[in-house]
């Protein structure tokens, strides 16, 4: 079994290809540095990202796959899924090899992989947009934390920025620990070292509250409870559309 | 805003809440310099889903519920003795922008109870929207439910203002409508969807020779039909819908199963439970009408007037029709893949684009997402055939794909009979 190591990043994929090709050899798993190897393991070559390698790989993939294969490719990656490198490299060998297009020959497993993982990252985007609620600041500033399960906060924040165009919003994913600040007219990635309480809880202090937050919160409660038909109660589809993991951000499911 | 809002948009949404439309699709319109919100277009976006399962992607709310005319299936009829409310024009706007930009809502749904006459409410759920987008510089979605009988100056006004209007139907047959509402008539309810569609296409006329002139209604119109209210049957229901479908700004029909909220009207049935199931399949049909390329007669005809309750409109019509299975996987139309009980839109094109690269198998079609336990028995793929639709009969494949009756208690648990304790 050949297995190659690399720094878990896109273009660390790029150049494990290039390597690839340079080498001769082709791996049968990849695994991020310092992962435990598999049992028998015959040959290991550690990738070193390099930019320029990476960009080569990228033109040869450019020449031949659509606009659109290579955004799946890029956001596929966003998923952060281990089960995804190998399938990710083979797509591209696939591709390097054939004479025309392979993205839509969705019999074969790597590229109906990749393509479904490009699905459900988008979807968790767009459950990004249906679900973040913002609390309002004593100093205007809209505060939102979200715990999205694939890394898609980038993906969503442009339709933040278009949306709330008048508004400074802070937008930060509690898992990966990063997030993005609007001042009304650029946006910035931040990332705080001290956690405030805010940043554990999602959610406000009384004091940090802007004046009517409070009686928003508990407006908008009311509307979520006053919308319901009791007799047509279904909290099965509830929870199948709203997730439960999203409860604990969703103001109205907070008391 | 106060405390008394809180009374007032409990009430008001209570009264708002049976209406089903809360889309929030059709439009795709980025912000403006100075302004808040923009619409995605595509499937919309539900931003919450409350307990009954109904997507909340608009605010839903009444301006009031205060009502001159008493239509039977209606909770906010005048003889009816629930709290009543108004909304204030500036806290309407205040709830919508506050909800808005803390990402609860897509937009407003706004209707109204009809107060003096329909002109009057009309003139003010205008005011309303008009406020919202020019004052406010609010970008987001509207939806204005236009009151039976309006007139036309104002749904043109109105049109400018909201992305989406519609005009319940309610009743698919005249003479149960007149029963039911005596103060209305289809033509109150005809006229201004006539009115919608008259601007809208004037718009899109216009819009060829000046770009920017103003788009009206651009995301078309919708409706309501309440089902089980009255005796009609699902191919009453389903040919409106299908005449509606062709006109060409209607973009949605709702189905509302009644929920009985007057139980002292004689004139309506007594129904322990709103028929879900038969809403559920009247949507089913809807979106064979829609995205499947069914005709309405295929669904629905004089021989089969409702649809089967059991299985779904479109293994429904498979079964009717063994004569146009099997269908070949690797050669039919994408016409022919898509009525394939078991496979959707989605996988249809999956499907169409592959097989160009080399033959398709059933190991494939799972993989694509396909539910092979009712597709195998309609498709043939060059494999060592499985017994299908012809050999085994339509009645025994509807006896295998029907869902298996669930068991109260488990037959091999010992039962005691114990003699009641002293």
């Amino acid at each position: 079994m050949i297995v190659y190591l690399y720094d878990r990043t896109f273009d660390g994929i790029l150049t494990a290809v290039f390597d690839a090709y340079s080498r001769k050899t082709f791996p049968d798993v990849l695994l991020g540095e310092g992962e435990q190897l598999p049992l028998f393991c015959e040959e290991t070559h550690t990738v070193i990202t390099d930019e320029a390698k990476a960009r080569r790989v990228w033109k040869a993939l450019r020449k031949k796959l659509s606009a659109a294969a290579l955004s799946c490719l890029t956001i596929s990656y966003l998923s952060e899924l281990p089960e995804l490198d190998m399938p990710l490299f083979r797509y591209i060998r696939k591709t390097v090899d054939s004479p025309r297009s392979i993205e839509t020959n969705f019999a074969d497993e790597d590229v109906l992989m990749v393509t479904n993982t490009y699905r459900k990252v988008m979807h968790e985007r767009h459950r990004m947009l249906q679900f973040v609620r913002f609390q309002k600041a004593t100093d205007g500033t809209y505060f939102a934390l979200h715990e999205p399960l694939y890394n898609v906060i980038a993906l969503g924040i442009s339709h933040f920025k278009d949306r709330f165009a008048d508004q400074p919003f802070l937008i930060y994913d509690k898992r990966r620990d990063y997030g993005y600040y609007y001042d009304k007219e650029t946006l910035t990635r931040v990332s705080f070292a001290e956690k405030l309480p805010h940043f554990l809880t999602g959610k406000l202090n009384e004091e940090l509250m802007a004046k009517d937050e409070k009686l928003f919160q508990e407006l908008w409660r009311t509307y979520f409870k006053a919308i319901c038909i009791k007799e047509r109660m279904n909290p099965r589809k509830q929870k199948k559309d709203m997730p439960t993991r999203y409860w604990k951000y969703l103001t109205e499911k907070q008391k | 805003m106060t405390e008394q809002t809180l009374e007032k948009l409990r009430i008001l949404t209570e009264s708002a809440k049976y209406d089903v439309s809360c889309s929030s699709s059709g439009t795709v319109r980025s912000n403006k310099q100075g302004g808040v919100g923009n619409t995605l277009g595509g499937i919309g976006i539900c931003h919450s889903f409350s307990d009954d399962g109904r997507c909340i992607s608009l605010l839903k709310i009444m301006l009031t519920n205060y009502c001159i005319y008493d239509c039977a299936y209606c909770i906010n009829r005048r003889s009816n003795d629930i709290p009543r409310a108004t909304l204030s024009v500036t806290e309407l706007v205040e709830l919508t922008m506050e909800f808005y930009r803390r990402n609860y809502i897509e937009g407003l749904f706004l209707s109204s109870g009809v107060v003096r006459n329909p002109d009057y409410t009309m003139e003010r759920l205008v005011r309303i929207v008009k406020d919202l987008r020019t004052i406010h510089r609010f970008n987001g979605y509207i939806h204005l439910k236009s009151i039976p009988g309006a007139s036309r100056e104002l749904i043109n006004e109105a049109g400018r203002y909201a992305d989406r209007m519609s005009v319940n139907i309610e009743i698919p047959n005249e003479d149960s409508l007149k029963r039911l509402a005596p103060e209305k008539d289809f033509q109150s309810v005809f006229q201004p969807m006539k009115f919608i569609q008259q601007g809208v296409l004037e718009s899109s006329e216009e819009r060829k020779k000046f770009r920017y002139a103003p788009r009206f209604v651009p995301a078309g119109q919708s409706t309501q039909m309440i089902v089980g209210a009255t005796a009609d049957s699902d191919k009453d229901i389903l040919h409106l819908s299908s005449t509606l479908y062709a006109r060409p700004t209607m973009r949605r029909v709702y189905y509302s199963g009644y929920i009985a909220v007057n139980t002292y009207d004689k004139r309506l049935p007594v129904l322990k439970q709103p028929p879900l199931v038969r809403e559920n399949r009247l949507y089913q049909a809807d979106w064979l009408l829609r995205f499947y390329q069914f005709k309405v007669d295929e669904i629905v005809n004089d021989a089969h007037p409702d649809l089967d309750l059991e299985i779904d409109p479109k293994l429904s019509w498979a079964l009717r029709h063994p004569e146009c299975f099997p269908v070949d996987i690797n050669k039919a139309d994408y016409e022919m893949i898509l009525r394939i009980p078991g496979v959707g839109v989605k996988s249809a094109r999956l499907i169409v684009s592959s097989r160009r690269f080399g033959r398709l198998t059933s190991y494939h079609l799972k993989k694509m997402g396909v539910v092979m336990k009712k597709a195998k028995y309609f498709i043939t793929c060059g494999e060592l055939e499985a017994r299908g639709v012809n050999e085994l009969r339509p009645e025994r494949v509807r006896e295998l794909l029907l869902p298996a009756p669930k068991k109260k208690t488990d037959d091999r648990q010992l039962s005691f009979q114990f003699p009641d304790e002293p």
